[in-house]
């Protein structure tokens, strides 16, 4: 008999810190348990540069730039399930303060009028992608199935979710492992 | 003479004047809230504690009980409104909560908590509204106003000091302070005032004590409102 | 003393030093300093010995009213659904051009400002403009080619040309009301001779219903107010008509004030009230000076006053309260909150006006309609004012007809008249559907048409807007939906985030941003508006996107860009700004909406 098949998930860390993905690794022995069941597809954790077909897409992190977006649409187009997760993804996050100012003074006070910079100049190199003028949670850029909250969501509430997940079960975090923060 | 309505298929006794929040609290049963308080006449406007009473909608903070009302309460359509309510001022303000020194403690996140709400589903507004940090004692972050006037009703019906009010409208009404400048230290403003202490969400912050309980062990880090409410009021 | 000072104690003065004259205040100031400053506003706080933040919570509230520097001509274009049919968006754009100015900014010379206000009334000869708070009619592109020279030369509005500011009643067909003569007192002296009790039980056998739109039946307000505890009992004319497309209010007053004083004094008579109150709206207060006039009258005839008619202890008199542009304030408990000189929050209700209403006292508010009307019954008697219209709406109903038809103006109907034939009577062709009842009333389709106004079918605060095939349903709801986000007065969640929200979605469509997803969230904030809202305002303010999607829908889905999901605003365009700092224009500095992956 052969094995069942496994489940492709593919993951990606957009404008975030990698919080929510050591939050995954964070899971500890229940690492074995996942493999068991799940193949990873694009992830860090693989090196794939390119999403396949998967049932299920993690995201974390916003959308601050171009290449995000290019990213995001990549695994909704091939993600049967997308989620978003993490405070970042759901909500802008951290990236997000920044949509308090104008991108133009956001660049113009990084790159150019800092206190001793030299050499002042906003990186205009091809391989940079370009910054969005706001950060926008994926949800405002792509259709979104589930939100996994949290910052980042602990490695109990990612086990859960995903339990849930490929059980087949509609995901519902317990109280306990509900936090936004 | 004992009165009582049905709420969610159980009796509750009330008193002539008491309203179907009041009364459902006074009996041990949580309905949810923000603008509402104990201690201070109904308000209505965040309209979390929406119910239906004999297949209306009501606020249940501010509609008093009637013999035989039937008031559904936590039902999975009600609860889905109060859900989207909550995603509406979510998006409305700032809230992001891991860099917010009430988180854990504020009533807005809990309340999220409690009724799943895992995300805002609209899109997000990001009004730019900057801190006042210039009070000694307290600083101000706007960005978190869900304007229950708690503050506002605290500082003029307790502290006679009219400190808060909110001008302009709809979604330009904001909360201002008492002072042509516009400053909280031109103003009358004392940490120990009541309406520095009311405020169910991270507006209005006391200097200095920031974190010193830690992230995990708040109030509605472990326990979900309804059940810390009860706790505070038995 | 320095200006501003002399100007605050003047106008706190002229009203006794009363707090709760605060926006009487506040439009008097602002009168001869042209905005409320800072300064200003702390001169009033200081002057009345009231919170300087509770001054500025209400000096923020009202539209008409500016606590940022203004033109000396400030130019608001009405911007209902009708104005713009009648092309007040390019005369908008044509104006801004000719003076060299953009919408919604101040010149550089503090000279002009141009932008948009809600329906002001004067749908019947539109497009319309209020200039410095006059009204100017039929504004067409003579008109704003004259309009622009008068600012240029900085001519004073006063020495305008006289013809810019005539309004006309239009009245085209007249019933009981507007077609039978009046002589002021009349109606006084026949209710007084049947004493005050038989007068209300006139009052009830006429059943006659508010003609606000909640047609709620006035003679149980009355009652209630008379049987409330409390001796100083209030009566409250509702002239606040803000209701988009209505404009029946303004012909009453211009012409019919006395049925509407005496219908006041009808009420006073039944419940006991000493004090009428008019609540005007800002964009009417060019009728005041004449409405002063009939007040004098009436008060040199014994009409108004100590003693009416001679009638010891039946003393009675009127005051006028201006508005200074906020819709709510027509919901009656804003109202309230209003002459109070507070902003314009609508009440937690129960109590009801009737029992806790002005300044907690028993209050009747009506509106001008149901006042004027009034008279007919004291003059006629109850059962035969009853005997006309239908047996749940007696009497007749004034139409504000406008849009696309021959004859815009005031329509007289017995209560039960078919939209049907009020189409035909107003010269209307080609009709594709017509709005009853404002922006908050009902969209009807021309499957509709034989259905009748009155409060048992299609009930109408009297807006009857008309359009035509060339229309279309989405502009006519997008246009309404702009009107209720500017009029939220913002106090609970699901009106001012519900119609911010409804908002958004119509913006998105209308930029070719739509998608079929973007409907199932229209429904569910709509639900959340009519379910959940404080006041009348938020829970009909979904109201025209409710019926032009389930009687209009393809109006919407021809405007999808996506059947599934499609962001809410152009994603390459947000590159913009980095592009042009980094200057680069290399592939990947695009997002190519096609092409998905990078290369």
């Amino acid at each position: 008999m052969s094995a069942p098949e496994k489940t492709r998930v593919a993951t990606a860390s957009l404008a975030g810190c990698f919080g929510c993905h050591m939050s995954l690794l964070d899971i500890d022995e229940h690492l074995f348990e996942l493999v068991e069941k799940v193949e990873f597809d694009r992830s860090p954790l693989t090196d794939i540069k390119h999403c396949g077909a998967c049932e299920i897409g993690l995201i974390e992190g916003g959308v601050c730039n171009a290449e995000n977006i290019h990213v995001l649409r990549e695994f909704r187009q091939h993600c049967k399930i997308l989620v978003a997760v993490g405070a970042c993804a759901i909500n802008g996050g951290l990236p997000a303060q920044r949509n308090y100012f104008k991108l133009d003074d956001c660049l113009r006070q990084v790159y150019q009028y800092r206190i001793g910079m030299t050499d002042a100049g906003i990186p205009d190199d091809p391989e940079l992608p370009l910054l969005l003028e706001r950060v926008h949670p994926i949800h405002e850029i792509v259709r979104v199935d589930y939100f996994l909250p949290g910052c980042p969501p602990s490695g109990e509430a990612i086990w859960s979710f995903l339990s849930d997940l490929l059980a087949g079960r509609t995901p519902r975090l317990p109280y306990s492992l509900m936090h936004f923060d | 003479m004992n009165r009582e309505f049905m709420l969610d298929g159980l009796p509750v006794a009330f008193t002539e004047g008491q309203t179907i929040l009041q009364a459902a609290r006074a009996a041990g049963r949580y309905i949810p809230s923000l603008c509402w308080h104990p201690d201070f006449p109904p308000h209505g406007s965040c309209k979390l504690c929406i119910v239906k009473a004999n297949g209306r909608h009501v606020s249940a903070c501010a509609l008093p009980a009637r013999e035989g009302m039937e008031v559904e309460s936590d039902t999975p359509e009600i609860n889905g409104e109060r859900r989207a309510l909550l995603q509406m001022l979510f998006v409305e303000g700032n809230h992001f909560c891991p860099s917010c020194e009430k988180s854990g403690n504020c009533q807005l996140q809990a309340q999220a908590y409690e009724l799943e709400m895992t995300s805002a589903r609209f899109d997000y507004l990001f009004p730019v509204r900057p801190v006042d940090a210039s009070h000694p004692d307290i600083l101000l972050d706007f960005n978190r106003c869900i304007f229950c006037e708690l503050c506002v009703r605290a500082s003029r019906d307790v502290d006679g000091k009219h400190i808060f009010a909110l001008t302009e409208r709809g979604i330009h009404k904001h909360l201002v302070v008492n002072a042509e400048s516009g400053r909280l230290s031109d103003t009358d403003f004392a940490a120990d005032d009541l309406a520095a202490h009311i405020c169910p969400v991270g507006v209005i912050l006391h200097k200095r004590v920031g974190f010193q309980r830690p992230i995990g062990q708040r109030d509605y880090d472990h326990e979900p409102i309804s059940q810390v409410a009860m706790e505070e009021s038995s | 003393m320095p200006d501003i000072e002399r100007v605050v104690h003047a106008a706190a003065a002229r009203y006794e030093h009363d707090a709760t004259q605060l926006l009487q205040i506040l439009i008097a100031v602002q009168d001869e300093l042209g905005y409320l400053s800072p300064p200003a506003l702390t001169a009033i706080a200081t002057t009345l010995n009231i919170p300087r933040s509770r001054v500025q919570g209400v000096a923020g509230f009202y539209s008409f009213l500016y606590t940022e520097p203004v033109g000396r001509y400030r130019i608001l274009f009405a911007d209902n659904i009708t104005d713009r049919m009648l092309g007040a968006p390019l005369l908008l754009d044509e104006l801004c051009r000719k003076l060299w100015l953009e919408r919604g900014k101040l010149s550089e010379d503090g000279l002009v400002s141009i932008d948009t206000t809600s329906c002001t009334g004067l749908c019947d000869q539109g497009p319309a403009l209020l200039v410095n708070g006059r009204v100017v009619t039929r504004v067409d592109h003579r008109r704003i080619n004259r309009i622009a020279e008068l600012v240029r030369r900085q001519v004073p509005v006063e020495d305008w040309p006289a013809e810019f500011f005539h309004i006309d009643d239009n009245i085209c067909r007249r019933d009981a009301l507007l077609g039978t003569p009046f002589k002021p007192g009349s109606a006084l002296i026949a209710a007084m001779r049947l004493g005050r009790n038989d007068w209300l039980q006139e009052m009830h056998k006429s059943k006659l219903r508010g003609r606000g739109g909640a047609g709620f039946t006035t003679a149980v307000k009355w009652t209630g107010c008379r049987d409330a505890p409390g001796q100083q009992k209030v009566i409250v004319c509702n002239a606040y008509e803000g209701e988009p497309g209505t404009f029946k209010d303004r012909v009453l007053l211009n012409s019919f004030a006395d049925h509407v004083f005496e219908g006041m004094t009808l009420a006073s008579w039944a419940t006991g009230a000493q004090l009428g109150l008019v609540y005007l709206r800002g964009e009417y207060r060019y009728l005041w000076p004449a409405l002063h006039e009939v007040l004098e009258r009436r008060r040199a005839a014994g009409l108004l006053g100590k003693a009416i008619l001679g009638t010891p202890g039946f003393d009675f008199d009127i005051q006028f309260h201006l508005g200074a542009g906020s819709y709510v304030c027509g919901e009656e408990t804003a109202l309230l909150e209003s002459l109070e000189g507070k902003r314009g929050t609508p009440r937690i209700r129960p109590p009801f006006p009737v029992v806790r209403g002005y300044l907690g006292r028993p209050t009747v508010v009506n509106n001008v309609e149901t006042l004027a009307k009034t008279c007919l019954i004291a003059l006629q008697g109850g059962s035969a004012f009853a005997a006309t219209g239908t047996r749940q709406s007696t009497g007749t109903k004034l139409l504000s007809v406008s849009g696309d038809c021959a004859a815009p103006g005031i329509y007289e109907y017995p209560f039960g008249v078919s939209i049907a034939k009020v189409l035909d009577d107003c010269g209307a062709s080609d009709t594709q559907a017509v709005q009853v009842g404002g922006a908050s009333g009902m969209m009807m389709a021309t499957y509709e048409f034989h259905r009748s106004i009155a409060c048992e079918d299609v009930p109408s605060a009297g807006a009857f807007m008309v359009f035509d095939s060339s229309r279309d349903p989405f502009e006519i709801a997008h246009n309404f939906v702009d009107f209720f986000v500017h009029e939220s007065c913002g106090f609970c969640t699901p009106c001012r985030l519900g119609t911010t929200l409804l908002k958004g979605y119509m913006d998105k469509i209308a930029r070719g941003y739509g998608a079929k997803v973007d409907l199932a969230d229209i429904d569910w904030v709509n639900r959340l508006l009519k379910n959940a809202s404080h006041c009348g305002l938020g829970t009909t303010a979904p109201n025209p996107v409710v019926d032009t999607l389930v009687k209009f829908r393809p109006a919407y889905e021809r405007r999808m860009q996506s059947l599934d999901f499609e962001p809410a605003f152009d994603l390459d365009a947000e590159l913009e700004t980095a592009r042009r700092l980094t200057g680069r224009a290399d592939p990947a500095a695009y997002l190519n909406g096609n092409n998905e992956a990078r290369p």
